[in-house]
């Protein structure tokens, strides 16, 4: 491939790709995401492939295999064109008939249609469906449509005309200009305006300025790095040259390894293209990008930590001032913005601020990528403009809770984020509603939680994490953390009394206000926000030594209900610690507490359902 | 065990590296990549030829989850602990695992054919609880397809070793 020097060769070149792509009789557009990888999609893949080479036909059919399409929890899946039919839970088994059927004989598959969840109707196009058709999407927008290891998509898709655009009719104050007032506020935590921050450091005299992508932790920066990998490059570039720097690092966790390899790809990709390298676009300017993988650390997401990860030493962070602007890299400043925030700098400098500023709300400008997890119907990544409520994103998009179960709880903004009740489901979603509410947006996560869930463990789990990836610089982290966790190891146990419910709120106090870093600062978030909605559970736990959504282990037990058992003999065989009780055929069985570890064996082989797991202490 | 390896690796990131000192992290990732964890005499070869001293190196090596200061077994299983993965019942998905193996989190078995450990996330939420072998994603796992997998794991084993034999 040739350098490209201008906008018409680049405006040429996206024609050509355009028509070649108007020219497929068919296009399959698979999902090769992480998350379909998980549920199979690589052998579906392979069966499609030997099945296409096998077919003898003057078709032209496209088997692209494409980022993630969002809709995680039905993969693997495919949009199928021209025909605009999403099949989803595809197995090998379908493969023959795809081809078949739909591709050679325009056939629909009726059994490869989306069935949302308890309702009659089938779906066949993603429009019409409620997940997909209450989201807007832009950074998203071309995730399942493209071919991340294929320059050529992308420059189809209108690719790179916005960098084009920005190092031809702006200089980088207009740049910078452009993006403050679109309002972008950081996407990975705090919500720091980006156009602010990129003026303090394009405001510093230096040879040498670096910038830095933040992509270390959520789905969504692997989502996009694996499937639209020159999205987040393109917005590098330009967000180097209004800031003035001449080189940049992709920081990108190293289990992450589709998006390591995609970025890889896409940089050597846009180097040939002349859109990395030297005199970029003939405009004069300088720019290239690194890869570095972060190697598992949560601490190494913090910025500060992140640097020293960069120059080879531990991610431990360090005080701010100096910020990254004035002492980053090396000595040298540095901006650092998060992937989510980068994906959405060249549709600002192509679609204008003003478009930008329309979508969400005053302070929150944009969208939001979220990552639904948890007990929700529909699991996955969605993209929804700021301001839209927690129960239009839990209901209709993610389609509510399965089987039926109450919603208790949604938790928001990673390990040290919060969790909101139910009373709280028409919030509206954006930096300042979620403060208010003792959470925050963090990269984007959103567990939701059942009646299944024990607050309680939530918390825990929590603390176990965050004691864990402590840096251990700093004591209030280091050392009330852990006690925190104790005192919740002590409730979970059966053991907590009365005065620990202060103990924890006054600890989680004093930790969030004289920790070093972020993660000190809102590690007690999870206890403190737990204590506030769901203290109830904490007292059940406390004064009643039982776990109502059964799952602190000492505080159930396992019970055979009397009338059901038929004395069958298969969980006596299942029990690996020998705790269960009985003769084939004669008395019910029982089970000796002592002894059980509350493995569920025996509840998988009960053919009855005659073993149930009940809260509380067993009275022998 | 051949260290030449480790020569190359170094001497590979010497070359393309502006700043003053070849970037550390991935010179170990990469040695990583290579051994599947991080054997003494490496750390040995890369403190002396990088000039910095072995203890620098250790606490870099133990800082991140990353590395591993022991082998891993052929069969090499990692459970992701993630928030999701966490109320989707991951802790017994491990406890299965621990049970069936004989053997806890971060540990070999005697024969080497499997290792397990824990991650934090795997950002594949969406199918939680998930687990990887080799590489390889498995989502919705429960107890059930825990014991298939180990099971079709095992007949690989014996397939193998019936090729190998005839
Ligand atoms: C413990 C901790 C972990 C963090 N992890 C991440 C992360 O994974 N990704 C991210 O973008 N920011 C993370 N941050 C926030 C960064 O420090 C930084 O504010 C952010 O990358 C700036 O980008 P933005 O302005 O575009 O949001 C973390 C902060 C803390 C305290
Ligand atoms: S990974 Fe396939 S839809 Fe998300």
């Amino acid at each position: 491939m040739a350098k490209i020097n201008t906008a018409e060769e680049l405006e040429k070149l996206k024609e050509e790709y355009r028509q070649k792509d108007e020219e497929w009789d068919c296009v399959i557009n698979f999902c090769g995401g992480t998350a379909c990888q998980g549920s199979g999609a690589q052998k579906v893949l392979n069966a499609l492939k030997n099945k296409l080479a096998d077919i003898e036909d003057n078709m032209d059919i496209e088997l692209r295999v494409t980022g993630c399409h969002g809709f995680c929890e039905q993969g693997p899946l495919a949009v199928i064109q021209p025909q605009d039919l999403l099949y989803v839970n595809i197995t090998e088994d379908d493969v023959e008939q795809i081809i078949e059927k739909t591709v050679l004989n325009n056939e629909e598959i009726e059994d490869l249609f989306y069935n949302e969840a308890e309702k009659e109707d089938k779906i066949k196009s993603d429009k019409e469906i409620p997940f997909y058709k209450n989201q807007e999407r832009i950074v998203f927008e071309n995730n399942g449509v493209i071919d991340a290891t294929s320059v050529e998509d992308y420059i189809a898709e209108g690719g790179y005309s916005a960098l084009s655009r920005a190092l031809s009719e702006f200089t980088p104050r207009e740049v910078i200009e452009e993006v403050k007032e679109s309002g972008l506020k950081g996407r990975g935590g705090a919500g720091f305006p980006a156009g602010v921050k990129w003026e303090i450091c394009y405001d510093r005299e230096a040879d040498l300025k670096y910038i830095i992508c933040n992509a270390y932790e959520g789905d969504l920066g692997r989502s996009l790095l694996e499937g639209n990998p020159h999205l987040i490059i393109e917005g590098m570039i330009i967000g180097g040259y209004a800031i003035g720097a001449s080189r940049g690092f992709i920081y990108v966790r190293t289990e992450y390894p589709i998006a390591v390899d995609h970025t890889h790809r896409a940089l050597d990709q846009a180097r040939e293209l002349g859109f990395l390298g030297e005199d970029i676009f003939g405009s004069g300017f300088d720019f290239d990008l690194e890869v570095r993988r972060g190697a598992g650390a949560f601490v190494a997401g913090e910025e500060t930590a992140l640097m020293h990860s960069i120059e080879g030493k531990r991610g431990m962070p360090t005080q701010r001032p100096p910020f990254p602007a004035e002492r980053g890299l090396w000595g040298n400043p540095t901006n650092i913005n998060n992937v989510e925030t980068w994906a959405n700098v060249p549709y600002i400098i192509n679609r204008g601020a003003e478009w930008f500023s329309s979508i969400g709300t005053e302070n929150s400008t944009g969208t939001k990528v979220f990552s639904l997890e948890g007990k929700i119907n529909n699991t996955g990544l969605i993209e929804v403009p700021m301001g839209i409520t927690l129960r239009e994103i839990i209901f209709d998009i993610g389609g509510g809770i399965p089987e039926g179960k109450e919603f208790k709880a949604v938790q928001t903004g990673g390990p040290s984020g919060g969790c909101i009740p139910a009373e709280l489901l028409d919030l509206e979603v954006d930096f300042e509603k979620l403060e208010e509410a003792n959470s925050m947006m963090g990269s984007g996560g959103m567990v939701v939680m059942d009646e299944d869930t024990c607050m309680v463990d939530v918390a825990k789990y929590f603390m176990q994490f965050l004691e864990d990836e402590s840096c251990g610089k700093c004591p209030p982290c280091r050392v009330g953390v852990p006690k925190m966790l104790e005192i919740l190891d002590r409730i979970t146990n059966g053991n907590g009394g009365p005065e620990d419910l202060e103990k924890l709120a006054d600890l989680g106090d004093t930790v969030k206000n004289s920790s070093l870093c972020g993660l000190g600062q809102t590690a007690a978030n999870p206890v403190l926000s737990t204590l506030e909605h769901f203290k109830n559970e904490y007292e059940e736990h406390i004064y009643d030594k039982a776990c109502q959504a059964l799952v602190c282990e000492d505080l159930l037990y396992y019970n055979i209900i009397e009338e059901e058992c038929r004395s069958c003999d298969q969980c006596k065989q299942a029990c690996p610690v020998d705790t269960i009780v009985g003769t084939p055929g004669e008395d019910p069985y029982y089970i000796v507490d002592e002894g059980c570890i509350r493995c569920g064996s025996c509840i998988e082989a009960c053919p009855f359902d005659a073993i149930e797991m009940k809260p509380g202490q067993k009275e022998n | 065990m051949d260290f030449k390896k480790v020569d190359e690796i170094i001497a590979r990131h010497r070359g393309k590296a502006e700043e003053k000192i070849p970037p550390l992290i991935p010179i170990l990732q990469d040695i990583q990549d290579e051994y599947g964890w991080l054997p003494e005499q490496a750390f040995v070869k890369t403190s002396r030829q990088l000039d910095i001293p072995l203890v620098n190196l250790y606490g870099v090596a133990t800082f991140y989850n990353e590395f591993r200061l022991k082998p891993i077994g052929n069969y090499h299983i990692s459970v992701c602990m993630g928030t999701a993965c966490h109320v989707q019942g991951a802790p017994r998905i491990l406890s299965e695992l621990e049970r069936k193996l004989e053997i806890a989190d971060g540990e070999i078995t005697p024969d080497e054919k499997y290792s397990l450990e824990t991650s934090s996330c795997f950002g594949c939420c969406a199918i939680a609880p998930a687990i990887m072998v080799n590489g390889e994603y498995h989502g919705k796992m429960d107890k059930k397809k825990v014991d298939e997998l180990l099971e079709n794991i095992e007949q690989e084993k014996e397939d193998e070793k019936v090729k190998q034999n005839g």
